[in-house]
């Protein structure tokens, strides 16, 4: 039997993932998250933040809270759950830093902690920052 | 005396015995539908160790410690390997045990390769006694292979889900059951390379593995009382009955899935089913062993299935690999025809 003939075989014998449950918990989760994120920022904005401060406020109360909640051990239960709704938003991006720290400071702060700490997180870190100096350059040239 | 039998098979005309197998599992294992069968259950996957790879070693060394204290034996020599990088969960486990260890390699095939070294080993005089074991540890197979534990993403249903344990089993001379035959398989590529559907990848190896035992002992499909794959999970086990039926060989009514048999999936949320070395290795010495003892089954074949990659070789793009051990084991002594 070749290949393609196997191929089929495992696509047809290969449950797929049930997309519709999947995108409602996203979104629900998803949304969830936002709407906490909204809340922390016209909370901030009463204390008199302005629009900016109060974004930056919002972002971290965000990313410490999730990072917390990966060293107790939650947040991989609500990214269960959830998928991408809570892989998105920013407390995934936090997620996605603190679960390789916890996992290898086993093998030391150096090179367990440090060096693998962006593990996941790299790539985005890498292709964002390059993908914004593109989109700057465009923005400064096109702008002109 | 064994004699190569056809092209990949091994008979004992003077049989070797499974004396005595010894199983551990985390907590996982534990509480599914084989629960109570194991020997030990751990009340923490840590098992009071620093880290994930050395709970593994302690598993490996507490289960062959109860190995050798159940049979009143010990071993000339120890077959055993593992997941972890350069065998290290199998190494550190039995660094205090003082008795010399071929470290093996057969990804999840592993307990298979054993019992068939460990095997010939006995059967030639080398070994008055040889163990066979084989483990893995879920969190250390996941930061290998995967992703942190505390990430938090979904695996799709395709996935298995690495089983924490270890099995062993003692082989020597004595009563049955007894390692009547093996067959080794070959490695097949089939060009899967999804790590998140590894019964896709072993199952050719598989339904190969079977069809060359069948053809090389002249046995059929219904000889065997079980059937029992290593890790094909559900997606594989239905990919084996497919390719052995296109081969005219039916199993479907004799064939069992240790990587099914150890999780409810249904309560569980193990999706494809259990896998990783210790899936058969545990299975087999808690389930099966006491069956063919009991003499509510008469003769198995055993099939430990193998994914065979690494994380270089999937970042690398290569496919991976399968491959299997048949090993067949009989309450009654076969006299072969060679």
């Amino acid at each position: 039997m070749n290949e393609e003939t196997y191929d089929s075989m495992v696509k047809k014998a290969s449950p797929d993932s049930p997309l519709l449950k999947d995108c409602i918990r996203a979104f629900a989760v998803g949304g969830l998250i936002c709407m906490i994120g909204q809340m922390l920022t016209n909370f901030a904005v009463g204390y008199g933040f302005d629009e900016r401060s109060a974004a930056t406020f919002t972002s971290v109360v965000l990313i410490a809270a999730a990072s917390l909640l990966t060293g107790l051990g939650l947040y991989s239960k609500i990214g269960k759950f959830a998928g991408a709704g809570s892989i998105v938003p920013i407390t995934g991006f936090s997620n996605s830093v603190t679960s390789p720290a916890v996992e290898f400071k086993k093998e030391g702060y150096v090179l367990g902690l440090g060096a693998k700490i962006f593990i996941i997180a790299g790539p985005v870190i890498l292709y964002g920052v390059l993908t914004s100096i593109i989109v700057g350059m465009v923005y400064y040239f096109a702008g002109r | 005396m064994s004699a190569h039998k056809g092209n990949e098979t091994v008979v004992f005309s003077t049989p070797v015995s499974i004396l005595e197998t010894a199983s551990a599992v985390g907590t996982k294992e534990g509480e599914g539908p084989l629960g109570k069968l194991f020997d030990r259950v751990l009340e923490d996957n840590m098992a009071g160790e620093k880290s994930w790879e050395a709970a593994e070693s302690a598993l490996v060394r507490d289960n062959l410690s109860a190995l050798f204290k159940k049979s009143g034996v010990s071993p000339d020599f120890i077959f055993a390997g593992d997941l972890q990088n350069q065998c290290c969960g199998t190494t550190y486990g039995v660094k205090d045990l003082n008795i010399p260890l071929f470290g093996i390699f057969g990804a999840c095939s592993t307990f298979g390769e054993a019992l068939a070294l460990g095997a010939m080993t006995v059967d030639s005089g080398a070994a008055r006694y040889a163990a066979a074991a084989a483990s893995s540890h879920f969190y250390s197979a996941e930061r290998q292979f995967r992703f942190p534990a505390e990430l938090g993403n979904q695996r799709p249903p395709t996935a298995t889900y690495t089983v924490t344990g270890a099995g062993a089993a003692m082989l020597g001379k004595g009563d049955g059951p007894y390692i009547t035959s093996f067959t080794a398989g070959k490695i097949t590529d089939y060009g899967i390379n999804d790590a998140n559907n590894m019964g896709a990848a072993m199952a050719p190896a598989a339904a190969a593995c079977i069809k060359a035992h069948l053809e090389d002992t002249g046995r059929s499909a219904g000889y065997y009382d079980v059937i029992a794959t290593g890790d094909l999970g559900r997606v594989g086990t239905e990919l084996l009955l497919q390719l052995l039926e296109k081969d005219g060989i039916n199993i479907e009514k004799n064939h069992t899935d240790c990587g099914m048999e150890i999780f409810d999936n249904k309560s569980q949320d193990t999706h494809a089913g259990g896998s990783g070395c210790a899936c058969s290795a545990a299975v087999f010495s808690a389930l099966f062993y006491r069956k063919l003892k009991n003499s509510s089954i008469k003769r198995m074949l055993l099939v430990p299935t193998g994914a065979l990659m690494s994380t270089v070789s999937v970042q690398q793009g290569e496919n991976i690999l399968g491959t299997a051990f048949a090993v067949s084991v009989e309450n009654e002594v076969i006299k072969w025809t060679i």
